[in-house]
């Protein structure tokens, strides 16, 4: 009865419905859509204070700027480093999530899924802050390490441009390898245990189990989260980056949106930091996209 | 069926001691920096000033405690901090939700375009100059209300709620619309109490986000001393910090200076205290609400 009802209201539209959406919808449109107009400063040299449309008109001026700036191809360099290093440690969080399951005593499972998966919510000027307190120059393990007759004289690695590569993708791992593994965990609990007893009947020892039974059940999840990292190649974020540059490690740790962040908000070139970033978002969004065709190829359905 | 032990093999117990290790040594390196910074803070100061402890606090003192409840600005950052959590995930999640129960309304006019602009907000957006531009356009520079505005509105979590709620009996509503109830008594009468689930998921997640945000109080809000949140009081001292050992890097002309500097700048008691006591409220909160974490990973997942 009652669904009849609704079936019969359904082309009866409810102007009221517009007029409660309509200060959400006003949100969405003043702090995310219009700063999309915003792009337009990148086509004027724009002088804050002074009203736009008085300033000098560029055309693409900004644009070409863009390709032969010799720190947009370092920044850029920089980016696609840690893009690399992290697409060639996607496996990472399945094989954790693999070991993780062999620990078959309940309690220490729970501790170690726990606290590992904790790093992820705190935040990166915390985790500037430990790093700071173990690993500069007169933190714990810097006089570890001289203590210990390992280095001769304390030498951080937060001042360390040559370590910038390696040492920011370990913090990044820190953070989130337990969280990125609960959806490969939660793969595992997914397998039918039937198929590991066939596989035990077959003769499969535990190894052979992970190959056969375990990691093809992980596979379509892994393939969708590396396209999906592929897609976003550009947006490695900021904060992190940020918080770990110094004169010593700039070179290195400076990444395409950093740059656009000196650029615009440092040296208040806004009209040349809108440039760089329309370029970015183009190329991300076509990258997003395409990945997202992908993976909806592979999995039947978009990801994102 | 009962567990057939497989045959356990050398080879797989030695393989079971390694993952142990491997798993512990993992956790370990996730805790260990945080047990640091707490043993650092109990130990008596001029004992750690030159030999860092490792395990146990050297001497104990809570002078730092007593530092931290005395140092100007604390208490009011922490109060920030704690009002932008609080109202920013109240308002947000009240919006998201309600604006989600909306739009599965099939009488609302316009409803797949005006859901359509809501989504697209999570592919594209101005970029971080021409939203900055944006909001200092506003008037929102130095405001309390950039804090919450601005992330309000979130796209994602608006379809894990509409997403929710179109999974709800439809009976009940369809009752109370017949007694005359109008949507807004609907919301909170019907659909709040029956969404608990997902809104604790989500409430979780934004108060983290909210909690641990500090770049838009570097950009927007630096100008004002009283917006300062715990995060960025932080950032601050160890900025401060950094470019102290910067300089010694540097110049080791200009001695004096740098004493000079050495001697204003904050201990660095100080900045693990604050480092203490800004994880906290994660580490509080983390273990009630780890089920909701997780759960949070599976619905993006399941939704995709």
């Amino acid at each position: 009865m009652a669904k009849a009802l609704a079936v019969k209201h359904k082309p009866k539209k409810n102007y009221r419905l517009l007029l409660m959406v309509f200060p959400f919808m006003l949100i969405v449109l003043l702090f995310n859509y219009v700063p999309i107009f915003g792009w337009i400063y990148s086509v004027y040299d724009y002088i804050p204070g002074v009203p736009l449309f008085e300033c000098d008109f560029l055309g693409l001026d900004y644009f070409k700027l863009i390709f032969t700036d010799a720190n947009v191809l370092r920044t850029l360099k920089n980016t696609a480093i840690f893009a690399v290093i992290n697409i060639v440690l996607t496996p990472l969080p399945m094989l954790f999530a693999i070991m993780l399951n062999e620990i078959k005593n309940g309690a220490a499972r729970k501790f170690i899924q726990t606290f590992t998966t904790l790093p992820n919510f705190i935040s990166w000027v915390i985790i500037f802050s430990l790093a700071f307190g173990l690993f500069s120059t007169d933190g714990m393990l810097t006089q570890a390490m001289v203590n210990l007759g390992i280095t001769d004289e304390a030498k951080s690695v937060l001042s360390s441009k040559e370590s910038v590569y390696w040492f920011q993708t370990f913090l990044a791992q820190w953070k989130t390898l337990g969280w990125n593994a609960i959806i490969y965990l939660a793969a595992i609990a997914g397998i039918d245990q039937e198929q590991y007893e066939a596989a035990k009947v077959d003769g499969a020892g535990y190894f052979r189990c992970a190959i056969h039974v375990t990691l093809p059940a992980m596979l379509e999840t892994y393939v969708v989260l590396f396209i999906l990292n592929v897609g976003n190649f550009l947006n490695t974020g900021y904060e992190q980056y940020m918080l770990f540059k110094n004169s010593v490690t700039a070179p290195n740790i400076e990444v395409l949106d950093l740059y656009v962040y000196r650029i615009g908000l440092e040296n208040m070139d806004y009209s040349y930091g809108v440039a760089i970033s329309i370029i970015k978002s183009v190329v991300s969004i076509a990258l997003v996209v395409f990945a997202n065709l992908v993976a909806k190829k592979i999995r039947g359905n978009t990801v994102i | 069926m009962k567990k057939e032990k497989i045959k356990t093999s050398p080879s797989r117990k030695i393989f079971q001691v390694f993952n142990y290790l491997l798993m512990l040594g993992i956790t370990l390196i996730c805790i260990y920096p945080f047990w640091y910074i707490v043993i650092y803070t109990f130990s008596e100061g001029s004992l750690v000033d030159v030999n860092p402890p490792v395990l146990l606090p050297r001497g104990f003192s809570l002078a730092n405690y007593k530092d931290i409840f005395e140092l100007n600005g604390f208490f009011h950052s922490l109060f920030i901090s704690v009002m932008r959590t609080v109202i920013g995930t109240v308002l947000s999640v009240l919006c998201c939700s309600f604006l989600g129960y909306l739009f599965t309304k099939e009488e609302m006019p316009c409803r797949k375009i005006l859901y359509r602009f809501l989504i697209m907000t999570m592919y594209i957006n101005g970029g971080m100059i021409s939203t900055y531009i944006v909001i200092k356009s506003y008037g929102l520079l130095n405001n309390f209300w950039v804090y919450i505005l601005p992330m309000l509105i979130s796209a994602y979590n608006i379809v894990l709620i509409k997403t929710y709620v179109e999974q709800l009996p439809q009976s009940l509503e369809e009752s109370a619309r017949l007694d005359g109830a109008g949507y807004l008594t609907v919301f909170v009468k019907i659909i709040l109490p029956l969404s608990k689930p997902i809104i604790a998921t989500i409430a979780v997640f934004v108060a983290v986000g909210h909690w641990n945000s500090w770049f838009d109080n570097h950009i927007y809000t630096r100008g004002d001393e009283n917006l300062m949140t715990l995060q960025y009081l932080l950032y601050n001292y160890l900025n401060e910090a950094q470019r102290l050992a910067d300089q010694i890097k540097n110049a080791s002309a200009n001695m004096a200076g740098i004493s000079d500097m050495m001697s204003s700048i904050s201990p660095k008691g100080v900045r693990m205290t604050i480092t203490v006591l800004a994880s906290l409220p994660i580490f509080l909160v983390y273990p009630f609400m780890q089920k909701y974490f997780v759960k949070g990973i599976m619905v993006g997942a399941v939704k995709g």
